[in-house]
């Protein structure tokens, strides 16, 4: 169906106005990451971009995220999703409370956990170990909701009853029927999880913040104290990152996923 | 290992039935999943809730309750926390509910359609110390934006950056996230909006504005009002931006919470933070109920295809 005129005109201004808004936040990021620093300096540099990897603490911080998203996607992965589809198999009972407690996250907004969590911190802190890595407990939470939202679609568009009785009949034992048999046919499910966990946890200020923890964000704001240049390039770098990895993954799969954020 | 004990063939339909009540051991899957939650979630959980209604010393009292209610300097963030939520779930919702539509418009799985989803789910996310940056490299001192105003138009407010640390900077920074959360929230229904109502209504000889004004505007208004409510809880969450933009412990509650828990000048209160905490819940829990029963109303219409 051809658009019409009005149409046409409706919607580009609709998209330069609010394009110029998201867009233009970002190229001043941009701008101000190549502007001279220091007095050497004349015209465009690049220099900020070129000292990124030299930041004290930056490097260890990526470091330590990544691996508290990682041990956050093995949560999710050998502890979340089995007992969810535990539950969805053998205990129907507990499905309600299951799904309540999944949502919980949603009504607490990470300052108030960060309340109610500060004692157990300080606990672990004191007595095991002041490893950043430990708030992978807190964040598993924190994405209990999204996680929940893509596992039960998953678990309701498959017959995972039909399944593992097969499986069953077939021979499998419980493990193999939780990770060999309904664990792949809700991947996409499970991946879409896992990718959130990253974003999560990379862009995650409040907790660590306030609990005095060095994670990613943490020291961005450190390094924005000192040298705004550089904490503005690191800041446009990550950014770029996460959108092309997005374009990256082809659309067939993710397709009306990513945009599974409807969360009640 | 539990012993599965599989007694019906066939599709299971009848999911509370009682046959799975035998095996009574089932239970003990859930108790690893329990225990990480019970400490993690379920303890910061009750933490708050009964410390709200505790003084300093573990005695159970509601005078930190009424205390905090009574406080003028409360009032006034709760206030601004409040105004700041629903002045950007409206700008938000409107700006990206209409940047959703221009987006449907288009092709669909065009690249500018990828694009734009894409970016959204980077930009919702990007609230916090990144934010603050983009926004004082554009409007801050030396920025983008502030440089030119100050060569072209020295007199507006543009040209001195100290409008970007009050109320209507952060507003303009709060709204930036808003705008991509609104897109991926509402794109669905848009998308699920069936071209056969608009034929039907030309085929009646309706004009376009007669569509939007007597269907397309009733039949999205619930999904609208839900995801303005998300919207007016994301903000009113926030706690990075305003953190990192703004130094005043008592212009938001977020900011009011965590000088009352970290105070470094010894004035730490737990148990002031602790009520602050409970009246944000209380607000969230109202706003996330309504949200849930539009939900339902939308649902009969949405999720049948």
């Amino acid at each position: 169906m051809k658009k019409s005129w009005g149409v046409r005109i409706w919607r580009w201004s609709i998209i330069s106005v609010v394009g110029a808004y998201l867009m233009v936040p970002l190229y001043a990021m941009f701008d101000f990451s190549t502007k001279p620093f220091g007095f050497q300096d004349k015209g465009r540099t690049f220099r900020a971009w070129q000292i990124i990897p030299s930041q004290p603490d930056l490097m260890i911080s990526i470091a330590r995220s990544l691996i508290t998203a990682a041990i956050v996607m093995s949560l999710i992965l050998f502890l979340i999703v089995p007992t969810a589809i535990w539950v969805h198999l053998k205990l129907p009972l507990l499905r309600r409370p299951f799904e309540l407690l999944c949502l919980l996250p949603l009504a607490i907004p990470a300052i108030v956990i960060v309340v109610g969590i500060a004692p157990l911190y300080r606990w672990i802190s004191i007595h095991l170990t002041e490893s950043p890595i430990t708030l992978s407990g807190v964040y598993s939470m924190l994405i209990l909701p999204y996680t929940y939202r893509s596992l039960s679609a998953a678990l309701d568009a498959v017959d995972i009853h039909t399944l593992a009785e097969a499986a069953r009949t077939l021979g499998a034992n419980t493990s193999r029927v939780i990770f060999g048999i309904i664990m792949p046919t809700i991947k996409t499910g499970i991946i879409n999880g896992s990718f959130i966990a990253i974003a999560l946890v990379m862009g995650e200020f409040t907790i660590s913040n306030i609990l005095n923890y060095k994670t990613f964000q943490v020291v961005i704001a450190q390094i924005g104290r000192t040298n705004g240049n550089v904490a503005v390039a690191v800041s446009l770098a990550s950014i770029l990152f996460v959108l092309i990895l997005l374009l990256a993954i082809p659309t067939k799969k993710r397709q009306g996923k990513v945009l599974d954020v409807d969360l009640v | 290992m539990t012993q599965i004990q599989y007694k019906g063939t066939g599709p299971v339909t009848d999911r509370t039935g009682s046959r799975y009540w035998r095996s009574k051991s089932a239970y003990l899957g859930v108790i690893p999943f329990l225990i990480v939650s019970g400490l993690f979630l379920l303890y910061p959980t009750w933490n708050v809730a009964s410390g709200a209604f505790q003084d300093n010393y573990g005695k159970f009292s509601t005078s930190v309750l009424k205390q905090v209610f009574n406080s003028p300097v409360a009032r006034h963030a709760f206030a601004n926390s409040l105004e700041i939520s629903i002045k950007t779930a409206l700008a938000g919702a409107i700006l990206g509910g209409l940047f959703a539509w221009a987006i449907v418009n288009g092709k669909r799985d065009g690249f500018f359609y990828r694009l734009s989803v894409a970016l959204s789910s980077v930009l919702a996310q990007f609230g916090g110390v990144m934010l603050t940056f983009a926004f004082l490299a554009t409007f801050g001192f030396n920025g983008l934006i502030a440089n030119i105003a100050v060569k072209y138009a020295p007199n507006t407010f543009l040209a001195d950056a100290s409008w970007l640390y009050g109320m209507l900077g952060l507003s303009v920074l709060y709204t930036f996230f808003q705008i991509p959360l609104m897109v991926l929230v509402f794109l669905p229904t848009l998308e699920n909006l069936r071209p056969q109502w608009r034929e039907a209504s030309d085929a009646l000889g309706g004009k376009a504005w007669e569509y939007w004004l007597r269907i397309g505007i009733p039949i999205l208004t619930p999904s609208f009002a839900g995801a303005a409510l998300l919207l007016f809880v994301n903000s009113f969450s926030a706690y990075a931006t305003a953190a990192t933009l703004i130094n005043l412990s008592d212009f938001l509650t977020p900011l009011q919470i965590a000088t009352a828990l970290t105070s470094e000048t010894g004035g730490a209160n737990p148990a002031e933070a602790k009520s602050l905490s409970f009246y944000m819940v209380v607000v969230v829990i109202i706003a996330m109920t309504f949200y849930a029963l539009l939900r339902r109303r939308v649902s009969r219409w949405e999720q049948r295809r």
